[in-house]
């Protein structure tokens, strides 16, 4: 029988293999035992600490058991939206233990998760690494059952979605639901056309293109991605890599589990033509714990392009120009998509963000120059390659060019990814996703902006409602509060913790807001939100805590009227404290009557 | 004109801050000509005897007295701050909140080692105080004006404040006041 100690000695000893030897230990055993962290630590000579804290930090880790079979179950708003209070019932009842605890016969644990891409097929949940969509209370029992009775969760996936979800290395229930198929993804393209008209030119002419099509990353920061490569080529080093970004974890973002089903090698060829163009022989794939599945079909389309001579020694035939690709897996962790804090998981890491500068382009990957880029911006350089920057940029609008992958979810009746030029107005996006009557929009995922109808003229580009990519749409029937209050939830448990104003922020601002909330509010409260709001996104470190405000300070501007209607006029003070309630444990614990001294120096 | 009347109790607090209060050293005796005390165990004065101008708090509420307390002081005093970190947070006490009241208890009364087997019992005389579910922070049970962190926050930012407040006059925060490491 395979021992934790026959796992551990395995890998190398090296310090970067600390995240695959955890991975190795937590899928052979269900956890990462005390005596597993101290093998551990010892093989890569790392101090049990520090072992400690990278399996503490990633959600899909764990120190205590996690049964012999794990369901993780999605907490996103959409999941809720979709049904996932009965799915979690049902889970439970089967299982016979609650969320967060592995049933009395160790065979099966279930925990809440954040989003794990899949908000088009909600309610959602990986089980041993197997995704499952459209869950119902039925499904979910007879999940449990079969696990119970011994058939593994790949067994139970009874049809295959579309497209590549059907091959046989990926063979996943995920469907595309691609709505709409613009020119730059969605174009026809000639495999590798991209790169071979790249490797033609100088490296230099190849940013001049990228720089001309005015590519912003698609992200959702929108930094210049040929400046980006410019930077990166610019220092000096002997080393440089091109890191991909496809850790999409803003709650509603799925489009990048969408383009790494079905359009894997023009992502491949952006990378590629990013490497040509920074001079780097090295690109990574991060892909999120979540897309696991889809590992063994990437690896293969990497395989091909070798096959072809698009990777590897004198890729796509140029002379001098070697440059191959590697996958390296996430453990769940959001604060992994911020691009520092990416670095370091790849490194083998806790997840923390870096100080910058010095930027990734400076000190990157290896603290060497790193360029690190989206999945879809990477896809669309290759794009630009092959058909100019000219055509690119006579799409979208001056700018933001270009066209841009949404996902869309929630309260509308064809949700899925849209291609769409910048300039779009929401209110054409709800019509094309069958979204009509729509209480609200989340632009951006939480970290966005709650856009409300008399908003629904405004704009998907840069100038306007940037966006990564996540479109939440919320019908007339839904409460407001409830989605700000699973926002700031989400934030709070996926706050790396490094520093006060994110850690400690923003749990205050979710108790500040359930106070408002549960009708405890006054005017100096709503203030507070806003000061406090402020505060946060002004003194935190990285990109988390910069914007995790955002879903009450959004809402604040869109929905005055709800706060309005929430707080108390003509109080300066409510407290949330009560004293009759306080005291119940203590009376309880001591047998006493609830007879509490009021009147004290009245 | 009749001096300003400033009051001061210890909640669930170690009295540190009072001994911070304390260490102003001579200037008490300018404080002295400065302000007049009421309530405060400085004084020995158990009650409020006339409306107060500033409140000071120490420590933050643990028990129904706590509470008490906190609530009179916010009805005779103008202003009231909150004095540390206790005061401001918890602090110390507020260790005891992620552990259920049940189980603190019954460590510290029924399965502590000093205790005899099988002899203890959870204090319930009813003169004394309920215990909270948890320690709260005083802005969570009254509205409280201000707060100085610290624990205890230095004698010289005390002084700050109070004279401040006083004297009606805006604070001047020096670095060596707001620098707590």
């Amino acid at each position: 029988m395979t021992t934790e100690k026959d796992i551990v000695l395995k890998h190398p000893k090296d310090p970067a293999a600390l995240l695959d030897v955890i991975r190795d230990v937590q899928s052979r055993f269900g956890q990462v035992s005390d005596e597993a962290v101290g093998r551990i630590a010892a093989h890569l000579k790392l101090s049990e600490a520090e072992v400690r804290g990278a399996v503490t930090f990633y959600h899909f880790f764990s120190l205590s058991p996690r049964g012999a079979s794990t369901v993780y179950l999605n907490d996103s708003i959409t999941s809720r939206m979709a049904g996932r209070t009965a799915v979690a019932q049902a889970f439970e009842q089967e299982a016979g233990c609650r969320f967060g605890e592995v049933s009395a016969d160790g065979t099966v644990g279930l925990f809440p998760t954040s989003c794990i891409g899949m908000n088009d097929q909600e309610p959602s949940a990986i089980v041993d690494g197997v995704v499952f969509t459209a869950l119902t209370p039925d499904k979910a029992r007879a999940i449990v059952r079969g696990l119970r009775a011994g058939t593994p969760a790949r067994d139970q996936v009874a049809s295959f979605g579309d497209g590549a979800n059907q091959s046989d290395l990926v063979r996943a229930m995920v469907v595309n639901n691609i709505r709409r198929r613009g020119p730059v993804l969605f174009g026809a393209h000639e495999s590798g056309a991209g790169l071979r008209k790249a490797v033609s030119m100088t490296p230099e002419k190849v940013i001049d293109e990228i720089k001309r099509a005015s590519l912003l990353g698609r992200g959702g920061a929108g930094f210049p991605t040929g400046l980006k490569w410019e930077f990166c080529r610019r220092e000096a080093a002997d080393r440089r890599f091109v890191v991909c970004n496809a850790d999409e974890g803003e709650p509603g973002t799925f489009k990048d589990r969408v383009i790494l089903t079905e359009l894997p090698a023009l992502l491949f060829e952006g990378m590629a033509i990013a490497g040509y163009a920074i001079g780097a022989k090295t690109g990574v794939l991060y892909l999120r714990s979540e897309y696991a599945y889809l590992r063994a079909h990437l690896e293969s389309v990497l395989a091909g392009m070798r096959r072809q001579g698009l990777l590897g020694k004198k890729a796509a035939g140029a002379a001098g120009f070697d440059f191959d690709i590697v996958v390296k897996s996430g453990a769940g962790a959001y604060i992994c998509g911020e691009e520092s804090a990416l670095l370091e998981s790849a490194e083998g890491k806790r997840g923390e963000p870096r100080d910058r500068p010095p930027f990734p382009v400076q000190t990157g990957y290896l603290n060497q120059p790193t360029t690190v880029n989206n999945v879809e911006t990477l896809a669309t350089a290759a794009r630009i390659m092959a058909e100019g920057a000219a055509w690119f940029k006579a799409l979208g609008t001056t700018q933001s060019a270009g066209t841009k992958l949404l996902s869309v979810s929630g309260d509308c009746s064809r949700p899925g990814v849209y291609e769409i030029e910048y300039g779009l107005p929401i209110a054409d996006l709800l019509d094309m996703a069958g979204g009509a009557g729509a209480k609200a929009v989340q632009v951006g995922g939480p970290s966005g902006s709650c856009v409300a109808p008399a908003g629904f003229g405004r704009k998907i580009d840069f100038s306007d409602l940037a966006t990564g990519g996540s479109v939440i749409v919320f019908g007339p029937d839904r409460d407001i509060f409830e989605v700000v209050s699973n926002f700031m939830e989400f934030f709070v448990d996926e706050s790396c913790g490094w520093c006060v104003p994110c850690r400690a922020g923003n749990v205050l601002l979710k108790k500040k807001f359930e106070k408002v909330a549960r009708g405890l509010g006054t005017a100096s409260d709503l203030r507070d939100l806003e000061d406090w709001g402020r505060l946060v996104k002004s003194t935190s470190r990285c990109g988390l805590g910069q914007t995790s405000p955002n879903p009450i300070l959004t809402t604040l501007k869109s929905f005055p009227e709800l706060y309005a209607a929430k707080i108390r006029t003509g109080e300066e003070f409510v407290p949330e404290f009560n004293l009759e309630e306080a005291v119940q444990d203590g009376c309880a614990a001591a047998h006493r009557e609830p007879e509490c001294k009021e009147s004290l120096d009245e | 004109m009749s001096k300003p009347v400033i009051a001061t109790t210890s909640l669930a607090g170690c009295f540190g801050c009072h001994m911070s209060l304390l260490d102003i050293d001579e200037r008490i005796l300018k404080l002295v000509d400065l302000v007049e005390f009421n309530k405060s165990p400085i004084d020995d004065i158990k009650r409020f005897t006339k409306p107060v101008d500033v409140g000071l708090i120490e420590g933050g509420c643990c028990n129904s007295e706590n509470v008490a307390v906190l609530r009179s002081f916010r009805k005779n005093c103008k202003v009231l701050v909150s004095v540390g970190e206790c005061a401001v947070m918890g602090g110390l006490p507020a260790l005891r909140n992620s552990i259920p009241l049940k189980e603190c208890l019954e460590e510290a009364y029924l399965n502590s080692p000093t205790v005899d087997p099988g002899s203890g019992i959870i204090p319930n005389d009813e003169d004394l105080p309920i215990i909270l579910d948890k320690v709260y922070p005083c802005h969570e049970v009254v509205k409280i004006d201000y707060f100085l962190p610290g624990c205890p926050p230095s004698a010289d930012l005390i002084w700050e404040a109070v004279t401040a407040l006083v004297e009606g006059r805006p604070l001047n925060l020096t670095y060596d006041m707001i620098k707590f490491d």
